[in-house]
């Protein structure tokens, strides 16, 4: 980790410890904390998204199918088969990573447009299942019954214990990214995101690392998943359908892809431009959301984080020419 | 006329409650064309002729009651409405390929033009009144305007962008028509009446409705026109040349932006008669966009990306595959068919059927 991640990281630790205390001085933030447990899910998903997107230069457009995984493995065992959360959410995890394993070497040998179709038609698929699989995910009218989680006994009930849970997992998945990036692996997505031809003569074996990667987002997106279930106790598809996937690209793009930090600062930021700032707008929300999307793709390819710092690379490579990614 | 159309108001609305506890879909789905047995439901003749279902079962007696409506029993009928949903894949299979081979941008708004095609037909010929044949031309201008417009205010700003921006960009600009019609026309399904009116065709105890033959035609009318326009005309070549080289067409002297301007307005025209013709037969509303696209692009890699006389095959085959599988196998997973097929071909043979490898490696994936 770098000296400047390194206090980065020292300073989200606090804000992410002082927030829910501000927020429940403050009356009219005070919900905000139970839509920071939303964004703290939703980053995980992001964080993986974002070292495949980021920094081995892949999309994805299928991690809302990931995160559906996860969420309705955890659905299933600790529902139907009386299984302990616990021992449910590795399970939904393993699945996610087969999965993910079976598509990503087929489909991560496609490049750009491909790519991004094939995810997406993987993802709409996975939605499919979920909708027509009645007697295991409930169907479109959704799946209850679902527990919620303890810790030995204690049971996670209040909002605060569930924004300290998740952010806790958040802050886990945000260092083991970071050290990922600074190892070896790091190193070679690096390479593979510059120039992969040359990365690989330089004996890279950059298939096998994008392959990786795409399953570690899957894994942290089933986590993310196993989690949301049994937090909101219940599922339906709609939770994990195209738009969701969606949705995730957008919050990594938004933020900034070359950058873990762009990827939690749009995670959080598009999180409550879609579920509170932008519900003044009612019908329009949507019309304003893909507005944003537009004028952020547009003019700020780099997304938000640019305008804190330069991302590595940027300047040597201020505009990559399509080419470049495909 | 007034009685029919509120017969069909009433139809519909009965079929969208039934039709959502088959489909799963969520509410207020569509009737669609195809294999569904819809059991429930108390219609007399008059109304399932009145909303383009082919066929009803009657439950004893002259009681006017069905009890069940089918679409389609046997393999001619299946076979004629797979052909009449693979014409609308194909349709827009070529509206990717026009766009792809000018830019190789995929543009993932696609599936927006068949969706806006429809709605703006249900304006001019509800709203304002217009004869069909009139209402059908201006929705196709109408929706010609919209891919004028995302050319010149979007696309054209986004010229140096990478394949992941332009990506972004194109997905924003369907959301972006996607929430302006669901502002303009709200959540509910419309529906046109017939271009012609009359009863269906029965033909070797299947029974093909007109419709299906006008979507045909409109597909006929479209790929003989392309056809012409792109081996007769000056246009036409020009933009073929585009697609084969833009450096070397830009030195002889064509315009290429212009060319990418009419490949949106001609990919977003052909779109829009799609969807104007098949509105009558699976209504229209506002979220139908994404999946037609989906699978248009399906239909558009499975023919060979940028190959046009593959794309309408594969189209065909695509809508025939759906149609079977719906009718033979499951109708909840008909629309994945599509999609798996997308993925064995993206995964197995990525040069799609009738394109070779050889050109694919020239492209950019």
């Amino acid at each position: 980790m770098k000296k400047t991640d390194r206090w980065i990281f020292l300073v989200l630790i606090c804000l992410i410890a002082v927030f829910p205390w501000l927020a429940q001085n403050i009356g009219a933030i005070s919900h905000y904390v139970e839509l920071m447990i939303f964004a703290g899910m939703f980053s995980l998903v992001c964080l993986g998204l974002s070292l495949l997107m980021g920094y081995a230069g892949q999309i994805s457009m299928a991690q809302a199918a990931f995160f559906g995984i996860g969420a309705y493995s955890s659905g299933i065992l600790t529902a139907h088969f009386g299984w302990n959360p616990w021992l449910a959410m590795p399970v939904g995890a393993s699945t996610a990573a087969a999965v993910a394993w079976l598509v990503g070497i087929p489909a991560l040998r496609l490049k750009g447009h491909y790519l991004a179709m094939a995810t997406l038609g993987f993802g709409v698929i996975v939605h499919i299942i979920f909708n027509e699989e009645v007697d295991w995910t409930g169907g479109p009218s959704g799946m209850v019954d679902i527990p919620g989680l303890s810790i030995a006994g204690w049971k996670i009930t209040s909002e605060m214990q569930w924004y300290y849970l998740v952010w806790g997992v958040v802050l886990v998945v945000l260092l083991f990214s970071f050290h990922l990036l600074h190892s070896r692996v790091g190193r070679a997505l690096r390479a593979i995101h510059e120039e992969e031809v040359a990365a690989e003569a330089m004996g890279v074996p950059t298939f096998r690392y994008k392959v990786q990667i795409f399953i570690f987002g899957a894994v942290t997106a089933a986590i993310a998943g196993s989690l949301y279930t049994h937090y909101v106790t219940f599922l339906s598809p709609s939770s994990f359908n195209l738009m969701w996937s969606i949705r995730f690209v957008l919050m990594v793009m938004a933020g900034g892809m070359q950058s873990l930090w762009g990827a939690l600062l749009g995670t959080v930021l598009l999180t409550f431009v879609g579920n509170e700032w932008l519900q003044v707008f009612a019908d329009f929300e949507v019309v304003v959301y893909g507005a944003i999307l537009l004028v952020v793709a547009l003019f700020l390819p780099q997304g938000l984080i640019s305008l804190f710092h330069r991302a590595p690379g940027a300047r040597h490579n201020p505009v990559s020419p399509a080419s470049d990614e495909g | 006329m007034e009685k029919r159309s509120e017969d069909n108001r009433e139809v519909i609305s009965l079929l969208n409650g039934v039709q959502e506890l088959f489909s799963g879909r969520k509410q207020l789905s569509v009737a669609s064309y195809d294999g569904y047995w819809v059991s429930y439901g108390a219609l007399t003749k008059e109304q399932t002729k009145s909303c383009g279902l082919v066929g009803s079962r009657r439950k004893g007696g002259d009681d006017g009651v069905v009890d069940g409506i089918w679409l389609g029993t046997d393999l001619l009928q299946y076979t004629a409405s797979g052909l009449t949903v693979g014409a609308i894949y194909a349709l827009v299979a070529i509206g990717y390929n026009i766009i792809y081979n000018v830019t190789e941008i995929i543009n993932f708004a696609q599936g927006e033009f068949v969706m806006l095609g429809g709605l703006f037909a249900v304006f001019f010929l509800e709203t304002l009144r217009f004869p069909i044949v009139a209402a059908f031309f201006a929705a196709v201008a109408a929706v010609g305007v919209v891919g004028f417009a995302m050319e010149r205010l979007v696309i054209q700003r986004a010229r140096n962008a990478s394949v992941l921006s332009l990506i972004i960009i194109t997905i924003a600009v369907s959301i972006l028509l996607k929430g302006g019609a669901m502002l303009c026309w709200g959540k509910d399904p419309y529906s046109l009446p017939p271009f012609t009116s009359g009863g269906p065709i029965l033909f070797g105890g299947a029974a093909i409705q007109l419709q299906a033959l006008w979507v045909l035609a409109v597909g006929a009318v479209v790929v003989i026109s392309l056809s012409f326009f792109f081996h007769r005309s000056l246009y036409g070549k020009a933009m073929l040349a585009c697609a084969d080289n833009p450096s070397a067409a830009r030195m002889v002297g064509i315009r290429v932006r212009q060319m990418v301007l009419l490949s949106f307005v001609l990919s977003a025209a052909i779109g829009a008669a799609a969807g104007v013709a098949v509105t009558p037969i699976s209504l229209m509303e506002y979220d139908r966009g994404a999946l037609l696209g989906l699978k248009g692009f399906g239909a558009a890699v499975l023919g060979g990306l940028g190959n046009f006389y593959g794309a309408l095959v594969a189209g065909l085959l695509l809508g025939l595959a759906e149609s079977f599988c719906a009718g033979y196998l499951s109708s909840g997973y008909k629309d994945a068919v599509a999609l798996i097929l997308l993925l064995l071909v993206l995964f197995f043979k990525p040069e799609g059927l009738f394109g070779s490898a050889e050109a694919a490696k020239l492209k950019r994936f």
